[in-house]
Parts: C-alpha cells; structure tokens; sequence
C-alpha cells in the first residue's frame, strides 16, 4: 500500500508555489527588507547595491517625497521637513518624548500621539513611518518580481501596545499584509540559532538607534522559548550622540545654534561617535550659518566618561531580565550583540563584564534582525518545509491592568506571560441601580495608574439595576501572537457584553486610518473601489485554496450535508471572485469564514488528538 | 467548544493526573501540541483557522502555566478534587504561622528601609528553602495520603510565602532602580 503524504498545517502542499514574504526591519536610525531565496535568508538591496534605508523622510514643498540617502542631505538644509528617528514617535504623547527643546520639527500640541506639522500638512508618525515601508514594500516587489503575499515587521520586545498597533497600523498604509508583528532581540535568536545550531540559554542584548531591549531565551530541539523581557523604549545610539553633541555645546562655548546648525552639530556628533569605536580621539570640525568655526578633538575616555550612565542604564533592565528568568549570569551560554550602537566598545566591554564572558559580534548587528524577520515571514507565508519545524514562543513585556477604585492598578495579565494568552476578572458596581461602567485600560508595571501607559477607556452600558456589589462584571482580555490586546466585558447575570478592540489612548481610530488611505498619493491616481475589490479577490483565493486543501485531507470529518454546504459556499466565492462586486464578494468572505469554523475546529481537534497519541509529524501514516 | 477543547489540562496533556509530576515530560508534551496549534502554523490560513489556533493556543498556555507552577498546580488538582482552595479563604491560620508571617514581613519592611539588598537576598534564601518544604507537604497530602484539606490548608501557607516571596523581589527591585 502505497503511503500518501499528509502535509500539515503551514507546510506547503505545491513545493513549486513559493510565496512572496519578506522580514522589515523598521529601525530608529535605518530599515531594511530581506528575504529568503533559495532556502536562504538575504537582504535585498537598493539598485546601488546598499541594503540599508537610513530612516529619514522628507517632505518637499512641492509634493515630492524623498526617503533614505536622498532624504539624508536635507537633514541639515531643511529639517523641519526631514524627519529623523520618527520611530521615537510611534504611539507616543508629545510630553512622552525626550529632548523635544532640542528637536527642529514643528509639533502640533494636541491629545494622543505627537503629530508634525510639515510643507506637505501634518503627519502622524504612522503615515511618515508608512512612507519608509512603501519604499521598501517597492524595493522588494521590484526585486523579487511580483506583488508580496506578506511581511513579518519586527519591532523592540519592550514596546508597548500603543507603539505596536501604531507599527502595525503604519504597515496597513503601506499596502503591507502583517504575517505578524515579530519582537527585534527574537527576530535576532532566530536567525543566530538556526544558523549555529544553537541549544541553551542565550541572552540577546539589543541597542538600536533609539530602543534598548534584552531578551532571554531557551533554545532547546527546535523551539525558540522567551523566558524574559526586559528594555527601554527611549534609549538608544540617539541618546548617546545627543550627549556628545551636548559636550560640543559646552566645549565651544557659542550662543545657542539655529535648528539647522543644532542638526548639522548633532550629525557631526553622531559621526564622531561612530569613529571613536576605532579609533581613540577624533576631531570635531564645523562652521556655523553665522561664519563661527568649531575645532574640538574627543577622545574616547572623554565619550565614556560622558556616556557611561547611559551604559549603566542598560545593566538594570538586563538584571530584571534575568530574575524575571529566575536565571543568574553564569546560566548564560551566549550573549548575542544586536544592533549598530553595540559596536561602541564600552557597551561591549560592559555586557562582557556582566556575563563574565565576551559578547558574540560575529555577525553584522545592522542586518540580523531583518534576515530572522525574513525567515520567519517565508514559514507565516505557508513556505514552511519539513526542515522549518520549529516553534516560536513569545512574551508579552509589560503588565496589562484596569483602572481600579483610588486610582490603583489591578493587573490582568503579568509581564512575560507566554502570548497569545487571556485572562478574565471580574469586577462589580460600587452605587445601587448602577446601569454603566467605565473601563481604563492600562499597561505598566507601577501601582498606580498614573505611573503606567494608558492604553484605552471603553465603557459598558445597560447593566440591570441591581444593588451596589450585586452585578458581576466579567473583563477579559486577550493578547494575540502579535502581543496586541483586545478586551471584552459581559455583566454576568444579564448577558449585556460591550466588546472593544483597544483603541490606544496615543493610537489612530480605524476612521482616520481608512481616511488616510484614502487621501494617500498612491491610492488618488488608483481608483479606490477597484482596489478594494482586488483586494478582497486575493482573500477570496487564499480562502479558497486553504478550504480545498483541507478538504482534500480531512473531508471525512464533515457530514455529507456540511460538504455540500461547504462545496456550495466555495462555488459562489468563485462565482464573485471572477465579478465586480465588492460588497457582495465581502459579504461572501464573511460567510464563507463562519462556516467553516466547526471544520477548522474539528481539524484542530484531531491534529491534538494525534498528539496525545504519541504520533510525531513526521510519523503521520494512513 | 468540542470536548478536546475542554478536557481537563492532564488529559491535554496526556499526563498522569496528580500532584508530582515529570517536568520535561510536561515541557515536551507542551512543545508537541503548541507546535500544532500555534498561530504561526496558521498565519497564511482562513480567519477561522486563525481564530481556531489562537484559541487553542491560548488554552494551551494556560493549561502549561496552570501545571507548572506548584501552587496553581495544587490548586487546580485540589479543584479537580472538589476542594476550591480560592473559595475557603484564610480561615484558620494556625496561630503560630501567622506569627512566622509577622516576623518575616517585618524582616523585609526592614532590610527594605536599610536598603540592604544582600539581607534581602539571604531572606530570599531563606523563603524558597521554606517554600520546597511547603511544596513536599503538599505532594505528600496529595499524591500519598489523598487529604485534600490538609493540602488545602498548605496550599494557602503556600500562598502566603509566595505573596511574601514577591514582596521582596519588589524591594530588590526598588532598591536597584
């Protein structure tokens, strides 16, 4: 008897079907896209052969968009509308951000998340990170030669919901499909440990521009398992030139520079610093709009001595990490560098002295988040092969609580929780007859709300009036594989449910998304129906070709009536695929989706079933 | 949910109920079943199969951090049992344990304004030895002589050492930042 191969969820059935998928690195100071070709993880470069996209986009006067090294000229020239580091600004309030004073932008003072004011209009930081995605989105299309099925967008493990729902909003407005939001320092292990085999504890110590993370993690017979987060979402190789440009300031004792001869300085400065990793005193010369010449000489004692607190700031985080892993230093097999502001010396010399063991630099900390986003994004596109069989398990970095009575926290769900996960409490009324409850989402490991990040606010309505204490008020929250939470609250007794996807208190409403896309460059010149419908015909695809593959391995668990049923859905799916109506191929899509949920349940249960009987993947017979 | 779904975490698990339980056999049946459920398995998929995984996932979770840790797995075992630990809550302390508490938490408010964090190290040493003699009592009651109030009762000491436990880990924590 001849065996049939059963392919599994996530593998691929048609070798020869490659989907197009790539990983984005959407860093503070630089991007990038790679991709898997050929079972191996590249970075795609630009058509002058660089695979970094400096992070900077400006907005010309007269509507032009220039992003990366093009950008990188107006720096100086134009810096309200060249905008830098915009990373530093995702899902964050003005008084969140740090050296404001010292920042050239025109900020819009208002509620939520910092907005600026440019010649081209105000931009919230999601459409300006969009603008870094899209060229790179192009630079990927163009090279791999066709339209993306999706893309793995990595973003600090510390940031918190606000900042990565603003991560994922900005994808969507790039015309980007989110295989899944991907933690840096994880994105980092992946592609360290699969290419060295890796097996143990091994930490991973990630300084970016502008965001500090440390990861632990187990990795052991193919699963990558987080144990622990810890970080600092507003620290970075920024922070360190803005020191050394504050040391300029002082040293050439001249009146306070114009923003222009502020962003030329802090350039210099960041030059500066990058040389002194190689060499131990570097000069410092400029000329100012008023004709003042600036010489200096900084030595590399002097750079750590002026920077050495920021170096401490990194230890503390690390130390959490750690007890948070109920590990100590010695348990550590291997420290894995991540990120250009790593190749500071000091920072190495640091994390060397804390591990009691030198810090692996052997691969290039600029790319290896991207090549581990680009591997993971081939394995989400369905391009999983036998050899891919391995597990990702992520944490969770910050607490998630409710406003409670007196302004306190009560915590719903503790930091470093493996996700997805959820958790329900319950809450009750504290008046008689009280019909509605206002809830305050927040996240944060401090006590009193105050202290933490305010997410979201939702209320729940009609509660029947019953006295004070009597009503049951049940909240849960759930956070995805993307670590992004939705919460849910249902009074007990009456049933009445009030259900929120968390609309973050520094995030964008889905109104004034849609209304950007709307307005976006891209989408004028296309016509927006005919886009919609396109896009609801790849889905229709994706669905049809998921629910013809699992009908052709698990057709005997559905009754005759259920597959006829199924197989009648799927003929007028593709019956409006192949029309115009996009309402109606929506409406299809839905349906379609809710009748084979018991069908995608039942394959679930069988699949667990195979498990607890012993039955590896690989050991699948018929 | 199917019946799969709401099994109890050891049938999920497909380990022997009790107490006492195989760490690694715990961790490898966790890995084999999160490695079918997960929503990475399921990214490119239908939005049910998502939904699916991602309830199954979840599930899976909380059954793993549900039997990994001793007092949620004592708890969960004695909930089985028909003893709800949560519900019989501290009634009848012994006298002499609640004075032991007393001293410890005084210890800690101590070392705390002392700022010393290696006496809060040591204490911590100190708990966790007492902690695994808590635990011992515990497995005993449960797996050897089946008295579930008696575990009950330990089970809520239990509670009270890790409450303590935390409460240092937040001085250490303070003390360093």
């Amino acid at each position: 008897m001849a065996l049939l191969q059963i392919a599994e969820p996530g593998m691929s059935t048609e070798p020869h079907q490659h989907r197009l998928a790539v990983g984005i690195d959407l860093g503070t100071t630089n991007s990038l896209v790679a991709t898997v070709r050929n079972g191996i993880a590249v970075c795609i470069n630009d058509e002058q052969g660089r695979a970094l996209l400096p992070s900077i986009v400006h907005y010309k006067p007269e509507g032009a968009v220039d992003v990366g090294w093009q950008a990188q000229g107006a720096q100086a020239q134009d810096p309200r509308n060249a905008i830098v580091s915009v990373k530093r600004f995702m899902g964050r309030g003005l008084r969140d951000v740090a050296h404001v004073e010292s920042m050239p932008y025109d900020f819009v003072d208002a509620e939520g998340m910092v907005r600026l004011r440019t010649v081209q209009g105000i931009k919230s930081p999601v459409e300006i990170s969009a603008d870094i995605l899209k060229v790179l989105r192009t630079r990927a299309e163009a090279s791999l030669g066709g339209e993306l099925t999706g893309a793995v967008i990595t973003v600090p493990a510390y940031f918190d919901d606000a900042q990565r729902q603003a991560t994922k909003d900005a994808a969507r407005l790039a015309g980007l499909n989110v295989l899944r939001l991907l933690n840096e320092p994880t994105a980092a292990a992946i592609a360290y440990g699969l290419d060295n085999g890796a097996e143990g504890v091994y930490a991973v110590f990630d300084l970016g521009g502008g965001t500090f993370d440390i990861s632990i993690l187990r990795l052991s017979r193919g699963v990558f398992e987080v144990l622990a987060t810890n970080g600092n979402a507003a620290l970075g190789g920024d922070d360190f030139d803005h020191r050394l440009f504050c040391w300029v300031l002082d040293n050439a004792k001249i009146a306070p520079p114009s923003v222009e001869d502020a962003r030329m300085l802090l350039m210099k400065s960041r030059s500066a610093k990058e040389q002194l990793s190689a060499n131990t005193e570097v000069p410092i010369f400029a000329k100012l709009q008023s004709g003042e010449r600036i010489e200096l000489a900084i030595t590399r004692d002097a750079f750590v001595d002026i920077t050495q607190n920021l170096v401490g700031k990194t230890l503390a985080p690390t130390r959490k990490a750690l007890r948070d892993a109920g590990l100590e230093p010695k348990d550590v097999k291997g420290v894995v560098m991540v990120g250009g502001a790593t190749r500071m010396p000091h920072i190495q010399r640091a994390i060397g002295d804390f591990f009691g063991q030198e810090p692996l630099t052997n691969l290039d900390p600029d790319k290896v988040v991207a090549l581990g986003a680009a591997i993971q994004a081939n394995v989400l596109a369905g391009n999983r092969k036998a050899e891919d069989d391995w597990l990702l398990l992520d944490v969770i970095p910050l607490s998630l609580g409710l406003e409670t009575m007196g302004g306190l926290t009560e915590k719903v769900i503790t930091r470093n929780s493996t996700i997805p996960i959820a958790k329900a409490q319950e809450f009750t009324t504290y008046k008689d007859g009280q019909t509605a409850m206002a809830f305050h989402v927040v996240q944060g490991e401090r006590e009193l709300v105050s202290d933490c990040r305010s997410l979201a606010r939702f209320e729940l309505r009609g509660i029947p009036p019953m006295v004070a204490g009597a009503a049951r008020i049940r909240v849960t929250f759930q956070v995805d594989a993307d670590g992004l939470l939705s919460v849910a609250a249902r009074e007990m007794s009456s049933g009445v449910e009030a259900s929120v996807t968390v609309k973050p208190s520094y995030g964008l409403t889905d109104d004034e998304i849609a209304g950007m896309l709307r307005s976006g460059a891209d989408h004028a010149r296309e016509d927006m129906e005919a886009r919609k419908l396109r896009e609801y015909q790849v889905e229709a695809g994706r669905l049809i070709d998921a629910t013809e593959a699992a009908l052709a391995e698990d057709a005997r668990l559905l009754a005759a009536d259920e597959r006829t049923a199924i197989d009648r859905m799927l003929a007028r799916l593709r019956t409006l695929a192949a029309g115009s109506d996009a309402a109606a191929l929506s409406a299809a899509i839905a349906e379609a989706n809710h009748a084979t949920t018991d069908f995608a349940a039942r394959r679930m249960d069988q699949s667990v079933r195979r498990a607890l009987a012993g039955q590896k993947l690989d050991e699948l017979k018929v | 949910m199917s019946t799969e779904f709401n099994q109890d975490f050891f049938t999920l698990f497909g380990i022997a109920p009790g107490f006492h339980l195989d760490p690694l056999a715990l961790e490898t049946a966790y890995h084999d079943l999160q490695t079918r459920v997960h929503p990475d398995r399921f990214a490119h998929l239908s939005d049910a199969d998502k939904r699916v995984s991602m309830q199954w996932a979840t599930r899976i979770n909380e059954a793993y951090r549900t039997l990994k840790n001793p007092l949620s797995r004592a708890q969960y075992v004695l909930l089985l049992k028909g003893v709800d630990t949560a519900t019989e809550s501290n009634t009848a302390m012994p006298p002499a344990f609640l004075m032991e508490q007393m001293e410890w938490r005084e210890a800690v408010q101590e070392a705390r304004a002392g700022e010393d964090v290696d006496e809060l190290d040591k204490l911590l040493a100190r708990l966790r030895h007492q902690h695994a003699g808590v635990v011992g009592e515990i497995e005993r009651d449960i797996d050897r002589t089946r008295d579930y109030h008696a575990a009950a009762a330990a089970v809520r000491r239990l509670m009270f050492l890790e409450k303590l436990q935390h409460d240092i880990l937040d001085a250490i924590e303070s003390l360093e930042t």
